[in-house]
C-alpha cells in the first residue's frame, strides 16, 4: 500500500539540463500516476477545495472521475468552470487555494491538485477532446478588450450562454500575459497556450488581434457604432514600475516586462527571431516576486550568472515558493536584504554595476510583513552588465482617458464591483488586473467568469 | 494580413509603401506611429504614418532601411502582406488638440531632416486643409537624398531647401537656415516643430531656445510593443522618465536629453549590424567571405 500521507511525486526535468534549455520544467503526471494520486482524494462531503478555487472547480467530482479513469468526464467538469485549465494546472498558486485548505493537508501533503488538473487539461488535448459546449445564439453582441487570462475565460462563458463575442487585442498573439510574460519553460506556448486559446475559438469567439482600444477604436465606439450590447475590459496591468534611481535609463536596464517580452512572445531566445536580445553575462534581477523568478530563470537560460536582489528575506517574497526552489535548483544566486541605491555606468552609458545597501526587518508594515530598514553604512557594489526591475506593473490609463464615464481610483485601477465587474459606466464591465493591479491569471479568470454572469445578467433583464 | 497597394523606392534607402489598414486609418492622426511585422518571428517594428486615406483605408508609410526587418520590409512588393500591422499610437500633435483660433494665431516653422520629411508632412497637410500654411525647412546631406519635396510643396507657405554639400537648395544646415529667416529676414515663429535625426534635433532645440521659439520634437527610440509595456523607450524628458510610445511620441524639445536618447539607439546596434550583415551575405553570397560583395 502506497504512504497515503505523501504525494505521488511529478516527474522534473534535471536542474542542470533544464538551466541550458527552454523546454517545459515538469513533466507531468503519466496515467498510472495521475491514478494513484488521484486515489489520495478523500472526496469530503464538505469539499473545502471547492471553495479555495477563485473558479469553484468541483475538484472532488473530476478527481472522482479520475479514479474510475474517466477522463473525459473529468475534462467536462474542469470545462464546466474553466476555460483555461492546462494553464491553470501549471501556473495557479494551488498551495494558497485548493490545496491550501486540503483535508489530506492536515496530517500529511495535501492532494496534488493542480497536477491532476494539468493531467486531464493534457489529455483532453492529446486525445483530441472538446469539452465544453457553445450555447444557443441569442443574437446579443459582447465585446471584449484583452485577449489575456480575464479575457478568455469571460468569452468563454459568454459564448457558452449563447452571446456572439469578439475579443479586441491589441498584440499579434491572444494570450495576454500567458504569452509576453510567462516563460516557455513554465507554460509552452505552441503546445499549451494555443489550443487552449483554440478551444476558445471553437465556442465561436472572435479574436481581433492588432486592435489597440483606446487608439485603434474606443469603448464608446463598440457601444455607439459597432453595436455592441456590452463591452469586457479585460486590459491587464502593462505598464511597468522603475524604482526612479540614478543609472535607470542606462543601456543594460531592462523591466521584466521588456525582457520577457523579447524573449516570451517575440522568441528572441530562437535563433530564427528577428528580435534581438542582449543576455548579459552577470545579471541582477530586481525585485522577488513570480516576474522576478521568470525574468531570472529566463536569464540564466540565455547564459548569464543571475542575482535576485531583494530588500526582505526569504520568508516575505512574494513568489510561489515552487517557483523559487525550481530557481535556487537552477542555480540563481538569492542576495536577499538588499536594496539598490544606484546603477553604475561607463562613459558610454552601459550598466557596469548596481550599488545595493544591506536591510534588517523591522516592526510590521501595513501588509504584514516585517518592514525592511537599511542598514547605515553597509553600501556596497555587484559588478554586473545587466539589471531588470521587477518591481511590478499598474494598469495602462489609456482605457480610461478614452472611455467617458470610466471611473478610476487613485492607483489608476478600474473601480469595478467584485461580484459582477460592473464599472461606473453602463453596459461596462471589467476585471482581472486592470481592476486590482497586478496578481495572479487565476484571479484575473475569476474575474473575468464573475463579469459573465454580471453581464448576462444586465442583458438578460434590458 | 495587411496588403500593400503601393510602393515607391523614394532614394537611396528610403522606401514609401501604401497599405491596407483600416484600423489605423480610420483613426490616424498628425503626429502619431505604428506598428508592423513582417512574418511570425519578425520584428516589431515602429514606423512613421507619413499619410492616410480614410475612405479606402490606407496608409501611408515611409521608412530607411537601418536593419535586416526594414531590408527585408523593402524587398516587399504590391500584392505582398505585412503580417501584423497596429495603431495608431501615441499621442496625436499638439497642434490637433488646438482650437481653429489658437491654430490662426500660430505662425508655425517646421524643421524637416531626411527621413523626417515624411512624419512633417501629414501635419503641415493637416494644417493646409485648415487653411493654415506654414513654412517648412527641408534638409538633407545632399540633393540624392532629399524626399517628399513636392509634396510639402503643395501644402506648404514655403519650403526652403537646404543641402549639407550645397548640392541643391542652400549650403549648410538646418539651423542655418532657420537662423537666417527670424535674423534676417525679420520671420517671427510662434513654433516649431522639428522631426529628424536626433541628432539634428538635438542642435534645432539649441537654436530655438537660443531664438526664443517653443519647439516640439518627435521621438523615435528602440521599442516592442508601442503600448506602454516594455519601457524601452524611455526618455528623460526635463526631470521626468517619459515613455516614447504613451507619453510622446512629440516632446517639447526645450527639455528632452537628446544625449542619453542617442546612447539608448546604440543598444542593439552590434545585433543589427550583425543580422544585417548576415543578411546581406545570404542574398548576395558567392562562395566568398561575403564582405566583398
Amino acid at each position: 500500500m502506497a504512504n497515503m500521507m505523501k504525494r505521488v511525486p511529478v516527474a522534473e526535468q534535471e536542474p542542470k539540463v533544464r538551466a541550458k534549455n527552454f523546454e517545459e520544467v515538469c513533466l507531468g503526471y503519466s496515467d498510472a500516476e495521475a491514478k494513484e494520486e488521484a486515489d489520495r482524494c478523500l472526496n469530503c462531503k464538505n469539499p473545502k477545495c471547492v471553495v479555495g478555487c477563485p473558479v469553484s472547480i468541483q475538484i472532488n467530482d473530476f478527481i472522482t472521475q479520475i479514479k474510475e479513469g474517466n477522463i473525459e468526464k473529468a475534462a467536462d467538469i474542469i470545462a464546466e468552470s474553466s476555460a483555461l485549465p492546462a494553464v491553470c494546472g501549471r501556473v495557479c498558486p494551488q498551495e494558497t487555494q485548493c490545496e491550501g485548505v486540503c483535508i489530506r493537508g492536515i496530517k500529511g501533503e495535501p492532494v496534488s491538485i493542480g497536477k491532476l488538473e494539468r493531467y486531464v487539461a493534457d489529455w483532453a488535448r492529446e486525445h483530441n477532446y472538446v469539452a465544453a459546449k457553445a450555447g444557443t445564439p441569442n443574437g446579443k453582441k459582447v465585446a471584449v478588450i484583452g485577449a489575456g487570462p480575464s479575457g478568455l475565460t469571460c468569452a468563454g462563458d459568454l459564448a457558452k450562454l449563447g452571446y456572439d463575442v469578439t475579443i479586441f487585442e491589441a498584440f499579434h498573439e491572444p494570450g495576454g500575459v500567458l504569452q509576453y510574460g510567462i516563460p516557455e519553460f513554465r507554460l509552452p506556448k505552441t503546445r499549451v497556450v494555443g489550443p487552449e486559446i483554440e478551444n476558445v475559438r471553437k465556442l465561436g469567439v472572435k479574436i481581433l488581434t492588432n486592435v489597440f482600444v483606446g487608439r485603434s477604436i474606443t469603448v464608446d465606439e463598440l457601444l455607439e457604432d459597432e453595436g455592441f450590447d456590452a463591452v469586457f475590459l479585460g486590459t491587464g496591468a502593462g505598464l511597468p514600475k522603475f524604482m526612479n534611481i540614478p543609472g535607470e535609463t542606462a543601456n543594460g536596464v531592462y523591466s521584466a516586462n521588456e525582457f520577457l517580452t523579447r524573449n516570451n512572445l517575440m522568441k528572441a531566445y530562437r535563433e530564427d527571431s528577428d528580435t534581438p536580445m542582449k543576455a548579459g553575462k552577470k545579471v541582477v534581477v530586481v525585485g522577488g516576486g513570480n516576474v522576478a523568478m521568470d525574468a531570472a530563470r529566463t536569464a540564466l537560460r540565455l547564459g548569464a550568472e543571475v542575482h535576485v536582489v531583494y530588500r526582505r528575506s526569504e520568508a516575505e517574497l512574494p513568489a510561489r515558493v515552487e517557483e523559487v526552489h525550481h530557481a535556487k535548483e537552477e542555480g540563481i544566486i538569492f542576495d536577499l536584504l538588499q536594496n539598490p541605491v544606484e546603477i553604475l555606468v561607463d562613459e558610454n552609458d552601459w550598466v557596469t554595476g548596481i550599488r545595493v545597501i544591506k536591510m534588517e526587518l523591522g516592526e510590521p508594515d501595513s501588509s504584514g510583513r516585517r518592514r525592511p530598514v537599511e542598514i547605515p553604512g553597509s553600501e556596497y557594489v555587484i559588478d554586473c552588465d545587466t539589471v531588470i526591475m521587477s518591481l511590478g506593473t499598474s494598469p495602462n490609463p489609456l482605457i480610461s482617458e478614452t472611455t467617458k464615464g470610466l471611473d478610476t481610483n487613485r492607483r489608476g485601477c478600474i473601480i469595478a464591483k467584485e461580484e459582477n465587474g460592473e464599472t461606473t459606466k453602463q453596459a461596462v464591465y471589467a476585471g482581472g488586473d486592470a481592476v486590482t493591479g497586478a496578481a495572479t491569471v487565476i484571479l484575473a479568470m475569476g474575474a473575468g467568469k464573475a463579469a459573465a454572469k454580471g453581464i448576462h445578467e444586465y442583458l438578460s433583464n434590458k | 494580413m495587411y496588403k500593400i497597394t503601393r510602393v515607391e523606392h523614394l532614394v537611396d534607402k528610403d522606401w514609401l509603401m501604401d497599405v491596407e489598414a483600416p484600423y489605423v486609418a480610420r483613426k490616424a492622426e498628425p503626429g502619431q506611429f505604428m506598428i508592423a511585422k513582417l512574418g511570425e518571428l519578425g520584428e516589431r517594428i515602429p514606423l512613421t504614418i507619413a499619410d492616410y486615406d480614410k475612405e479606402k483605408g490606407t496608409i501611408t508609410i515611409v521608412f530607411q532601411v537601418v536593419g535586416a526587418s526594414t531590408e527585408k520590409f523593402s524587398h516587399l512588393q504590391v500584392g505582398d502582406y505585412f503580417t501584423d500591422i497596429v495603431g495608431p499610437l501615441g499621442r496625436p500633435s499638439e497642434l490637433v488638440e488646438l482650437s481653429p483660433e489658437e491654430l490662426k494665431k500660430e505662425n508655425l516653422i517646421f524643421i524637416a531632416g531626411g527621413v523626417g520629411a515624411a512624419p512633417v508632412y501629414p501635419q503641415v497637410k493637416w494644417l493646409h486643409e485648415r487653411g493654415i500654411e506654414a513654412d517648412v525647412i527641408l534638409g538633407a546631406r545632399n540633393k540624392d537624398l532629399l524626399i517628399m519635396e513636392e509634396e510639402l510643396r503643395s501644402v506648404a507657405k514655403n519650403v526652403y531647401v537646404t543641402t549639407d554639400d550645397g548640392s541643391y537648395g542652400a549650403k549648410g544646415v538646418v539651423t542655418d537656415v532657420l537662423k537666417k529667416l527670424v535674423n534676417e529676414e525679420g520671420k517671427k515663429y510662434t513654433r516649431c516643430i522639428a522631426i529628424g535625426p536626433v541628432i539634428m534635433m538635438k542642435f534645432a532645440a539649441l537654436t530655438t531656445k537660443e531664438l526664443g521659439i517653443p519647439t516640439i520634437v518627435s521621438m523615435n527610440p528602440i521599442m516592442i510593443d508601442g503600448t506602454g509595456m516594455c519601457g524601452a523607450c524611455r526618455l528623460v524628458v526635463g526631470d521626468q522618465v517619459k515613455f516614447a510610445c504613451v507619453d510622446g511620441p512629440e516632446f517639447d524639445g526645450h527639455l528632452v536629453d537628446f544625449n542619453l536618447a542617442m546612447k539608448r539607439q546604440q543598444t542593439y546596434k552590434a545585433e543589427e549590424g550583425k543580422a544585417l550583415l548576415e543578411l546581406l551575405e545570404a542574398e548576395k553570397s558567392h562562395g566568398g567571405c561575403g564582405n566583398c560583395n
